[in-house]
């Protein structure tokens, strides 16, 4: 299978790839898919107190559609707020990417991952409020 | 010299052409155009004896009584084809159960699921973690109604050589049609219809420095005189197991890429194992965490054959990032079934090493500078990939992967 000019771009320089703190309030961390089906994504977030996510890191073990797919979704989560970084769709990042169909859980996968991150940070912050009573 | 690129290292899936091959056919196509079935005159007694001759070879890497042994098909899959159901057929009044194994090549699996839907039994036989079949086993499933035995002389995937002899000895105290599917074997290991007690023989040109679409099935002809109703009728050619104007370019360059190998096959086989054996220890020397896929040994392995699970890369992804080398892999990425290799889970190779597995298959083309550009861009990339991996970070903090509750997708 030929893999699009952008798949291959990301896959060969992958933006964001690293670790933020996961015990940091600010971060939110997703962890989705599984090794058994060949892929996994992690993929944070740190977002500042006004709701903008300020930096974006993933790790990624699967095939290069999956590496761009999670390293085109930190490009785009950076300077987003959280509703907005929430709007991303799987679908978006096929079209962006050229995903074939027999790639297209690649990106919901990435989408998942976004959810997983953003939901981390929510619970982290709730939790936050909580204690603070 | 300066490498080549993209360098092929895939040569259990096709190998290139020797030129010596080439060179032998290209009178057949425009000069000795003949249709070796023409009787009555010269362009058809040239192409005949040109036949004849490449039967002659092939015969003798194979260690065949006689040329007539040898019938011309169009490649393996058709001769694994043949074999099974010509044989299940012609004697079906005999028995119905056929014994074979899980690892396979699917022209084999998938020619048994068909007769299993026309009301034959078949047993498909555990390889066990080293991916050899036990003889034992084999026994074990034997019953009064078995009509044939299909086993493999060596994996496509994984390498590992299968006791052949000890089958075709079993085979022969009970009476029972032995099938050797020897393609991805033959001209790596030793292989001898006649000291191995072999009946039916799947071979092709193209795994052997010859053209795509040639191969042949041996059939004993004599201890015992096996008979299979064919599967293609016509103009009765091949003595009437398989009709269809003999393809003649194809048969002579099969025949010289046969008698190549009688001559060569034992010092080509010390270097393919020297130039594998230097793969593989480069690799290993530098990264953690590789597991070799079946039996290392020289006796149970091919020599040109390295199947190895690089732990937390993705095959596919592997794949990409070597892309100026041809390799194959297990993962599921790379199957339009999105299935890991079959074989592999044969082996027990829990899945997500499956994934992580590549597949290098160095061939008579292969040089040592090749295979050190391998190893390095390799072992460079894996590197790469293991600093992107979640399942590596994870792994070298401690975290053991099996705890963690994973959503299956």
């Amino acid at each position: 299978m030929a893999y699009s000019e952008k798949v291959i771009e990301h896959a060969e320089n992958p933006r964001n790839v690293g670790t933020l703190d996961k015990e940091d309030p600010n971060v939110g961390t997703g962890l989705v898919g599984a090794p058994a089906c060949g892929d996994v994504m992690r993929l944070q977030i740190k977002v500042s107190d006004d709701g903008v996510i300020q930096d974006a890191k993933f790790k990624t073990f699967g095939c290069g559609s999956a590496i761009a797919s999670s390293s085109l979704a930190t490009e785009w989560l950076k300077g987003r707020t959280l509703d907005e970084a929430s709007a991303i769709r799987n679908t978006d990042i096929v079209k962006e990417l050229n995903l074939p169909p027999v790639k297209i859980h690649c990106s919901v996968l990435a989408e998942d991952a976004i959810k997983s991150a953003i939901e981390d940070f929510r619970k982290k912050q709730s939790a936050k409020r909580e204690a603070q009573g | 010299m300066p490498l080549k690129l993209p360098i092929y290292m895939d040569n259990h899936a096709t190998t290139p052409m020797d030129p010596r091959v080439l060179e032998a056919m290209l009178p057949y196509f425009t000069e000795h155009f003949g249709n070796a079935a023409s009787r009555s005159h010269k362009f058809g007694w040239t192409a005949e004896e040109a036949v004849n001759y490449a039967r002659e070879q092939v015969a003798t890497l194979i260690g065949a009584d006689k040329p007539e042994e040898i019938v011309f098909t169009s490649g393996a899959s058709e001769s694994d084809n043949l074999a099974i159901k010509g044989v299940a057929e012609f004697y079906r009044d005999k028995g119905n159960h056929i014994i074979t194994t899980k690892i396979e090549h699917k022209a084999v699996l998938d020619t048994c699921k068909r007769l299993e839907k026309q009301g034959y039994e078949v047993t498909y036989l555990d390889v066990g973690v080293e991916g050899v079949v036990s003889i034992d086993d084999v026994r074990a499933a034997m019953t009064d109604k078995t009509i044939l035995v299909s086993v493999m002389l060596a994996n496509n995937e994984v390498g590992t050589i299968q006791p052949i002899k000890a089958i075709g000895a079993l085979c022969k105290e009970r009476g029972v049609i032995f099938h050797c599917d020897a393609v991805q074997g033959i001209g790596k290991t030793e292989f001898n219809v006649s000291e191995m007690g072999v009946d039916l023989a799947s071979i092709t040109a193209h795994k052997i420095y010859g053209p795509k679409g040639i191969g042949a099935l041996y059939v004993r002809r004599a201890r015992p005189r096996v008979r299979l109703t064919a599967q293609i009728d016509g103009g009765g050619h091949e003595r009437g197991n398989r009709s269809g104007t003999l393809n003649v370019p194809g048969i002579v360059g099969f025949g010289k890429a046969c008698e190549i190998l009688t001559k060569e096959w034992r010092d080509e086989a010390k270097r393919l194992k020297t130039l594998r054996d230097r793969l593989k220890n480069q690799l290993f020397a530098e990264l953690d965490e590789c597991h070799i896929n079946g039996a290392w040994d020289d006796a149970r392995r091919l020599p040109n054959n390295l199947n190895v699970s690089f732990s937390y890369v993705e095959g596919e992804g592997l794949m990409m990032a070597i892309k100026d080398v041809a390799v194959s892999s297990g993962s599921a990425c790379t199957s339009s079934s999105l299935e890991p290799s079959y074989v592999l889970r044969a082996l027990g190779v829990e899945e997500e090493l499956a994934h992580t597995s590549i597949r290098f298959g160095l061939g008579r083309f292969t040089t040592e500078e090749e295979v050190d550009f391998v190893a390095r861009l390799v072992i460079d990339k894996v590197k790469k990939l293991r600093d992107l991996s979640p399942l590596y970070e994870m792994a070298k903090e401690g975290v053991n992967l099996k705890d963690i509750v994973w959503a299956a997708h």
